[in-house]
């Protein structure tokens, strides 16, 4: 028989709402409140031998204590599985089952957790859990618990080889796995084009990320009396490029001084950018990152100024999560110089 | 702050959620071409930057390309 241990927050362990927000991990025997109806739709193939109940506010608050704790427990108790939630969409208990799941994958324990795709405890921790998508709020909790149910079910049956999240009903958890298809790539992808093109159904190999949405900013009124900044993704940088922008993945960028340059040559910048063919630009980095025409629209006052500071990373192969990163740390920077708009160039 | 996108794959451009899109010519060598004339490169390339500023002036309610 399988051993499982149940993570629950105080408010599924029945501990009370947000006042006992608080409280300290708690170890218990045998299921409690949702762990009942799991452990009875595993009768005879797995036993809820442990909960652990922890408030929300308590978990975040002290998570290195909590985690020693939870890593304690499983030392102890030695579950074959750890399962954690659902947590629907609340932000702080989603958190705690993720972090749960970490605990455990660290200590060579799988996890098995729900929660609505939003809450920020799937994107943090999907590595390592397998979640349930479940609705935003624990009305959704008899749909949530035959599904984790059915997931800890296959994983005891395939003992622990789970298949593709689609097969299993578990969300992607954002992990490459090798396997050997039917048909080389170039194929599947024609299949897949002719598919769209006779209007059936197809089904991408890579989905492409979701980005976020900005709203757009009001215009600039006066140009003359505007300081305009220049950022590229097309790595310019000095000669040299004294930073070591990486020139692909970049984890960085740079912040360069302009001033007093009328254009970019080859003997002063050059691009620190892989994936294109950088002859051009390193001839001319003006090509990339306008300065020359910049520098006379200033000087005939088409434009207040052009910011004395320029912007650059590489965006070859460049994480969103990282450009997301730069994007907001750039924009700062610009705000606090004072700086009215931005032309981002890129290759 | 508005903040005008030079991008020679606009299709990206949008994906990626810019307001403000102005396409370039191409990816190695956005706002410039190492096959014109240099007096007629430049004259290219400060059309562009027009284009962007104008891009920066427009108000827009959407992603719009210029």
């Amino acid at each position: 028989m399988i051993k499982i241990v149940h993570y629950i927050n105080q408010f599924f362990g029945q501990k009370g709402g947000e006042e006992a927000a608080d409280l300290p991990i708690e170890l218990v025997e045998g299921p409690v409140g949702p762990g009942t109806a799991l452990a009875a739709a595993l009768q005879g193939k797995a036993e809820i031998v442990k909960t652990i109940i922890c408030g929300d506010s308590y978990f975040n608050e002290n998570e290195e204590v909590a985690c020693m704790g939870i890593r304690e427990i499983l030392d102890e108790v030695q579950p074959d599985l750890i399962v954690a939630g659902p947590a629907f969409n609340a932000g702080r208990y989603g958190m705690a089952c993720g972090k749960v799941g970490e605990v455990a994958h660290s200590m060579g324990i799988a996890a098995i957790s729900g929660m609505y795709v939003e809450n920020p405890g799937y994107e943090l921790y999907r590595n390592f859990s397998f979640m349930v998508e479940t609705s935003n709020s624990a009305a959704g909790m008899r749909k949530a618990m035959p599904a984790m149910a059915q997931l800890v079910s296959s994983w005891i049956e395939k003992e622990g080889k789970l298949g593709t999240p689609e097969e299993e009903g578990y969300m992607p958890r954002g992990l490459r796995v090798n396997f050997f298809a039917e048909e080389r790539g170039a194929k599947r992808a024609v299949n897949m084009l002719i598919n769209k093109l006779e209007g059936k159904e197809f089904k991408t190999e890579y989905p492409m990320p979701v980005f976020d949405r900005v709203e757009p900013q009001p215009p600039v009124i006066d140009l003359s009396k505007a300081t305009i900044a220049l950022v590229t993704s097309g790595g310019v940088v000095p000669k040299g490029n004294p930073d070591h922008i990486e020139s692909s993945s970049a984890s960085k960028y740079g912040e360069y001084s302009i001033e007093g340059l009328d254009f970019l040559t080859e003997a002063s910048h050059e691009t620190a950018h892989g994936g294109y063919d950088p002859v051009a630009c390193n001839q001319a980095p003006d090509r990339v990152l306008p300065v020359d025409v910049l520098r006379e629209m200033e000087k005939k006052g088409k434009i207040g100024k052009l910011h004395n500071l320029f912007y650059t990373t590489v965006g070859n192969g460049t994480s969103v999560s990282n450009s997301k990163a730069f994007g907001a740390e750039i924009a700062m920077h610009l705000k606090n110089a004072g700086v009215s708009a931005a032309i981002l160039t890129s290759t | 702050m508005p903040v005008v996108h030079i991008a020679t794959v606009v299709p990206i451009s949008q994906t990626v959620g810019a307001n403000r899109i102005v396409p370039a010519i191409a990816i190695p060598h956005p706002l410039g071409d190492p096959k014109m004339d240099p007096a007629e490169e430049k004259v290219a390339r400060r059309e562009m930057v027009e284009k962007a500023l104008t891009a920066l002036t427009t108000d827009i309610e959407d992603q719009t390309v210029f």
